[in-house]
Formats: structure tokens, C-alpha cells, sequence
């Protein structure tokens, strides 16, 4: 076993943006906490899942919720795409109970985790949450959604970077009971409102046939309180843009025929999902959170072990695959600006860089 | 993901509810903070008695919103295997236990119109903590509880100042019951109906709910069942290469656990289906919720924290 890698968690930076002239970029330190998704030099789907129990200090796994650089630039992003179009949060009338369920388990674990940032007073059902980055200060009554300037939900999910989907458990099945997804790959919680497990996840090719969607919904109606899971999903991104909604489509899908060998190394982007779900306590909903990670070609070539591997992943990962997550289209072009990062020398196990 | 997490507690309170029940209230050894949960969920709770390590499961009866403390009540059962009888005879106040965070296999549906709670006897402990979400959301709900005689009538006073005029109460002794075809007969569209008691009271209200058309997610039960005994056999385990002989009174993961491993389980009363194995050779006594009828018949898995073998020999593939 390596000795656990130690990777100091970069300071807030502001004002990067996901659109327009798409200033956002990851400094050294954030490229070496990237969660690079592949242990292997092939991939395939898999229930992946395990338990979300901390990781090496400063690494993306360790602490609840990844709070990173790109701190206030997402949250502003967040509040743009929500003013353009409220409906990217939406919460069924019967899930007030796991809203507030939401709300204590993110405050409580962003004050343990960032001090320096969060905290959290309570007294009986009285709650005082203060966020410094943001200036936020606001005093509540816990239960009480009159004393809160949004519903709860959406006051704490506005404050915490990544998409939030909130599921309801009912006859052995999991629904699509509410959201806050404003940075999304490519699907809609307007559309997937209401949903079950197997509704929501149709459009997913061979995962079914592999029996993954069984196995990991068996798993999931037995997650347990305080026994939080979690998972790696990736796909591709052209352009560091958050929000790849189908709603948008028009404004990002022809990005995807904008790149050349010029300019990919800086345009194609690793996208990664830090997956976590979590049992909630009093509702006994599901919350998933979907901490979305973007990385450059350039930024992801400066971790030699990163670049092979991928360069592997990609030309093998099948074309049902590449069709589904979009990005057959250009893959030869990433796969040549790879290439030169390939010497063919084995691939170290484990994601860390070497 | 299996019973290791267990937490330390310590029995701050026991109460004589009844001659037969004892209520016990638990803390954290800590003194932390407890593990939230929702309304019929259960724990599992390890007793550690002379001769063999007991994980009974019981249902949290206490307020979801305390989160310092649990609550359960145990209902003496002499002809059990003594987990029961260790709860009543040797737990005293200030011993320490431990429980496996909460489970909820028994949930309220948070979209019925109206909820129809029935007890029986020692059933009654998963609806006391459903009661606290009732009443807090302001559902719509009535509480049909039936006891044998008024001795036995646990916690009757605390649920009548509770509940008003949603309770109803049945003294068995006085040739009073639920009737189930009756009571649900009586029900709007969109009711949803919730047993918890004897075998005989979940199969009645199972069958009136079929026979007046319910669907199957509108009908709610939880028994409380108790691995069944039988004969001894000797298991298998093909992949660690071992044999285990399976006393008549333990079940196939109680024997397995004997032996040193750790297979997975969660509720260890054939519901949850977190302990399904393959079944490589042999015949199966299949006793749990879990797994649908045509899997059962071809014998090729099964649940080992309930089921046992009809032959004398099970292969599994563990
Ligand atoms: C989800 C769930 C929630 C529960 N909640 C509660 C609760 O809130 N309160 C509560 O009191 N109980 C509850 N129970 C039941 C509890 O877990 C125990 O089964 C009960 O306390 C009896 O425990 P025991 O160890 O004394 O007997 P067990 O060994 O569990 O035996 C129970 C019954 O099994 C039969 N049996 C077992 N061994 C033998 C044998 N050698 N010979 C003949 N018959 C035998 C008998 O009929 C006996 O009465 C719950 C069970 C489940 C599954
Ligand atoms: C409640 C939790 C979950 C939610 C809300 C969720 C939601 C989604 C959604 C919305 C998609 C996109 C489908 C589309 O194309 O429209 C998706 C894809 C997918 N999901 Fe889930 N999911 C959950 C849990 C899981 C788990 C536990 C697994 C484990 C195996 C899983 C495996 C997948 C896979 C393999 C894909 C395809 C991803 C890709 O290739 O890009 N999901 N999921
Ligand atoms: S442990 Fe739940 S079914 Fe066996």
C-alpha cells in the first residue's frame, strides 16, 4: 500500500466563469486532487459503489462535501442559471420532512468539515447558520420554513457546490422526488420529475441488460443512516461549462463540432461526478449528491500516469459508449493530442498520480 | 455492509410496562448523538450473554426528534431462544449494550390519503414513533390497538392522551376485536393500512385488503419474526472451502457467525434481502419476505438468515 497521499486544499478563488469567455481553470494544486475516475486502463459500467467514509486529508473523498477553489464562482453560477430558469429546482409538496433533513446534514457536515468558513449554532429548534465566503448570516427556527428566506432546500443547496436530487422510498422503489440540478451531463429534472429508478435511468445503453440498475437499487433501499456510499460517473465536455442541460442544448451542442486539433487541449474537458448518497434520518428519503469535477486536456496531461490511461480509456471504451455520453464525434481528436503522452509504459494501480 | 458498526449504549432507564414488557431507554456511551431515523424503523441490538451472542431486532418507539436517546420495549418470550429473557433477567440500568444504526423496513407512505395503524400486543412499538410524523404533519390517521386484557394493555394511557379520538381499543379478554373486512371496507380511496402483531391479525388483514380489491403498496405489515428452528444440517461453504453444522435453534448465519465469518445481514428476518446467497446444491426451507415464489422453487438461492435446509447437506457459494 502507498502511504496516503497528503494534498492541501487551494484557497477560494472568485469570479471564473462556466460561459461567455470561460475564465474558469483548475490551479496545480486542484489538478492533483482531481478525482481521477479510472483504476484501470479499460472501463466499463459497474455497480462501483462504496462507502463514502473519508479519504486521504485533503483529497476530494474525505471530507462529506467537497467544498474546492471554485467555491464562489459555482455558487454564482448556480444563481445565474436558477434566475434564467427557476425550474432547476423543484421539490414535491410531500418532501418537506426530507428537505429539512437536507438542510441539517449539509449544514452540520459543512461546519465539521470547514470551520474556517461554516458554522452552525442551535439552540433547541432555534438555528443560527453563518457562511462566511458568501456573507450569509441567518438566524431560523429548525422546522419552520416561514423563518427561512427560500425553502430549505434551496436556501442550503444554493450555498454548496454540485447538483442535489432528492428521493422518496415507497413499495421497494426509489422516485425522482426533487432536485437543485443547475450542473448537469445532459438530462433534465423538469423531464425526470416523478420518475422511478428504472424510468430515469432509461436511456442509459447495456447497464440494464448488465443487471447493474437491479443490483445497485437492491443496494440502495438498504443504505443506511450515517453509512453514506459513493461512486465515480465521467463523460466529456467541451468548454468548461456547468450547465450541459438539454434545455440549453442549442447553446452548447454545437461546441461539440467546434474542436480541432488546435484547440483541444484547452476546449475538451474530463468531466467527472463525485457521486454520494446519503439515507436521510426523520423523511427516510435518499439524498444524491452529484459533485461535478472539470478538468482540461492541458491540465490533465501535466499528470503523466493521467494521460496514458486515459489515452487507453478512450480508444477502447466502446462505441454504444462514446455514442451515449457524446463524444464519438471528436474522440479522434483527443486521442491524438494523447497520444504523444502514451510511451506504452505500464499504468500503476490506484487513481492517484504516481 | 453487515452488523460491524455497532454503537455502544448504555441503559439510562428500564420501566416495568406491563408484567410482560419492559421498555428500556438508551444513550450513547459517549454521550453523543444518537443516529437519526424515521418512524418503524428498528435496531438490532447485541446482548452478550454466557453462552451465545444474541442480535435481536427492535423497533424504535421513542420521538424521532430526540436524538440523545432510543427507546424499545421488550416483551418477554420464555420459549424463545433468551434474548428476550436476557433483556428482562440480567440488563440493569447503567449496563452498556449495542445497536447497529437504524433500519427502516416499515415506513409510513408520506402520499396516503388517510393511514390506518393496527396493533397487536407488542406490535404496537414501530407506530409510537410513526405517531410523532403523524401528528407533526397533521395526517390524517386512526389507531386501532387490541391487547389481551387490561394488564396487558401496554402504554395505553400515554397513546389515548396522544392520539384522542383516533385510537380505538380492542380487549381481547372482553371479546373484542379488529375486524379488519370491516374497518377497511370503510376506508376513502388512497387509504393506506398497517399491521403489526401476530401472524394470524397480519394474515386477516392481508386477506381483507385482497379480497376488497387493494393494491399490494397500499397494505403495510412488519412481523416480528424470529429465525424459525428445525433440524441441524451441515452446510457447505464452497468458497472458503469449510463445513458448518447448523444447530437445530441458529440459523445458517448464526452458525456461520459462530464460525468466525461475517456474511452480510441487516434485518436477519428474510426482508431486506441483504444476505441472499447462491445455493450451489441442496433443498431449501425457504422462510423469508424476499425472495418471489419462482425463485424459491428452483432452489437456487437463499435468504440465510431465516431459511434452512430440507436436506442434510446445502452447498452455498460463499
Ligand atoms: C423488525 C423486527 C422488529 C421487532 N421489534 C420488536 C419489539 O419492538 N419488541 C419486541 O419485544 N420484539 C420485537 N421483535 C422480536 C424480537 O426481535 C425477538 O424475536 C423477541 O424479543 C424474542 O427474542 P428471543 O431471543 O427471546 O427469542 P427468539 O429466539 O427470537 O424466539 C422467538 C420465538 O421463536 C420460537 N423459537 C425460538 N427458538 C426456539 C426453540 N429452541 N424451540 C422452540 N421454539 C423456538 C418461539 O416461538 C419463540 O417464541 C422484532 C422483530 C423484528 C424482525
Ligand atoms: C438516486 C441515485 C441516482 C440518481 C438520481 C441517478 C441519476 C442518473 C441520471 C439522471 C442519469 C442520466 C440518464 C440520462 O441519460 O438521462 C444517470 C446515468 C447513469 N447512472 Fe445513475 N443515478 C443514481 C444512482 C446510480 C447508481 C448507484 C449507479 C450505480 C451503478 C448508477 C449508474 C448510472 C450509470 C452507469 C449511468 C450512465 C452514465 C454515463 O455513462 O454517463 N446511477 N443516472
Ligand atoms: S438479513 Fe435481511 S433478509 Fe437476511
Amino acid at each position: 500500500m502507498a502511504s496516503p497521499m497528503r494534498i492541501a486544499t487551494p484557497p477560494l478563488k472568485s469570479g471564473e466563469s462556466f460561459r461567455d469567455d470561460f475564465s474558469y481553470s483548475n490551479s496545480p494544486q486542484a489538478i492533483r486532487r482531481f478525482p481521477f475516475p479510472f483504476h484501470e486502463d479499460k472501463y466499463m459500467y459497474s455497480v462501483n459503489i462504496e462507502p463514502h467514509n473519508g479519504g486521504p486529508a485533503g483529497s476530494v473523498f474525505a471530507p462529506a462535501f467537497d467544498i474546492d477553489e471554485h467555491y464562489l464562482s459555482e455558487v454564482e453560477e448556480r444563481r445565474r442559471v436558477l434566475e434564467e430558469d427557476p425550474g432547476r429546482c423543484q421539490v414535491l409538496p410531500h418532501m418537506m420532512e426530507a428537505q429539512w433533513d437536507t438542510l441539517e446534514l449539509l449544514m452540520e457536515s459543512l461546519a465539521r468539515d470547514y470551520p474556517q468558513h461554516f458554522s452552525l449554532t442551535t439552540d433547541g429548534d432555534q438555528w443560527t447558520w453563518e457562511n462566511r465566503p458568501l456573507g450569509i448570516r441567518d438566524s431560523f427556527t429548525f422546522g419552520d420554513p416561514a423563518t427561512l428566506p427560500q425553502e430549505p432546500f434551496e436556501y442550503i443547496t444554493r450555498q454548496v457546490q454540485g447538483d442535489f436530487t432528492l428521493h422518496g422510498q415507497r413499495d421497494n422503489m426509489l422516485y425522482m422526488d426533487g432536485g437543485m440540478v443547475t450542473c448537469q451531463a445532459d438530462w433534465s429534472l423538469d423531464f425526470d420529475l416523478g420518475m422511478n429508478w428504472y424510468e430515469w435511468h432509461g436511456p442509459v445503453p447495456k447497464a440494464h441488460q448488465m443487471g447493474i440498475f437491479d443490483r445497485a437499487l437492491k443496494f440502495l433501499l438498504n443504505l443506511q443512516v450515517e453509512r453514506p456510499v459513493r461512486r465515480l460517473n465521467w463523460t466529456m465536455t467541451i468548454n468548461p461549462r456547468m450547465d450541459t442541460s438539454p434545455e440549453n442544448y442549442h447553446k452548447w451542442g454545437i461546441d461539440r463540432a467546434s474542436v480541432t486539433p488546435e484547440n483541444v487541449g484547452e476546449k475538451a474537458h474530463l468531466r467527472v461526478e463525485l457521486q454520494t448518497l446519503w439515507r436521510l434520518p426523520r423523511s427516510n428519503a435518499i439524498i444524491f449528491s452529484i459533485r461535478c469535477y472539470l478538468i482540461s486536456m492541458e491540465e490533465l496531461v501535466t499528470i503523466p500516469k493521467w494521460a496514458r490511461r486515459f489515452h487507453r480509456v478512450l480508444g477502447t471504451l466502446p462505441d454504444e459508449l462514446a455514442e451515449y455520453k457524446g463524444l464519438i464525434g471528436y474522440r479522434p481528436i483527443v486521442l491524438d493530442y494523447l497520444a504523444p503522452f502514451d510511451d506504452g509504459a505500464e499504468t500503476s494501480p490506484g487513481i492517484g498520480p504516481d | 455492509m453487515t452488523g460491524q458498526f455497532n454503537i455502544p449504549v448504555r441503559v439510562t432507564r428500564i420501566e416495568q410496562v406491563t408484567p410482560m414488557i419492559r421498555r428500556f431507554t438508551l444513550e450513547r456511551y459517549d454521550g453523543g448523538q444518537l443516529p437519526g431515523f424515521s418512524g418503524g424503523s428498528h435496531v438490532v441490538v447485541t446482548m452478550r450473554g454466557d453462552d451465545r451472542i444474541h442480535h435481536n431486532p427492535y423497533s424504535l418507539m421513542g420521538s424521532p426528534d430526540d436524538k440523545r436517546h432510543y427507546q424499545i420495549s421488550v416483551r418477554r418470550d420464555d420459549e424463545g431462544r433468551g434474548g428476550s429473557l436476557f433483556m428482562h433477567t440480567r440488563v440493569a440500568e447503567g449496563d452498556t449494550l449495542e445497536v447497529a444504526p437504524p433500519t427502516n423496513l416499515f415506513a409510513l407512505n408520506r402520499l396516503a390519503k388517510r393511514h390506518i395503524l393496527i396493533a397487536g400486543g407488542i406490535g404496537i412499538t414501530p407506530f409510537m414513533a410513526q405517531l410523532h410524523e403523524l401528528r407533526r404533519a397533521g395526517a390524517d390517521y386512526q389507531l386501532h390497538y387490541s391487547f389481551r386484557d387490561q394488564e396487558n394493555a401496554a402504554f395505553r394511557n400515554e397513546l389515548e392522551a396522544a392520539c384522542g379520538r383516533r385510537i380505538t381499543t380492542y380487549d381481547a379478554s372482553a371479546g373484542e376485536f379488529v375486524q379488519p373486512g370491516q374497518l377497511l371496507a370503510e376506508q376513502p380511496l388512497g387509504t393506506h393500512v398497517y399491521v403489526c402483531g401476530p401472524k394470524g391479525m397480519i394474515q386477516a388483514v392481508n386477506d381483507a385488503a385482497f379480497e376488497l380489491g387493494w393494491a399490494d403498496s397500499h397494505v403495510h405489515w412488519e412481523e416480528f419474526a424470529a429465525p424459525p428452528v428445525g433440524k441441524p444440517f451441515r452446510v457447505v461453504l464452497q468458497k472458503s472451502d469449510m463445513e458448518v453444522t447448523v444447530p437445530g435453534s441458529s440459523s445458517v448465519l448464526e452458525a456461520l457467525e459462530d464460525a468466525g465469518l461475517q456474511p452480510n445481514c441487516l434485518c436477519r428476518g428474510g426482508v431486506c434481502g441483504e444476505c441472499e446467497t447462491v445455493v450451489v446444491e441442496g433443498e431449501v426451507e425457504h422462510n423469508d419476505h424476499f425472495l418471489p415464489d419462482d425463485v424459491k422453487q428452483t432452489n437456487s438461492r437463499m435468504m440465510i438468515c431465516v431459511s434452512r435446509a430440507r436436506s442434510e447437506r446445502l452447498v452455498l457459494d460463499l
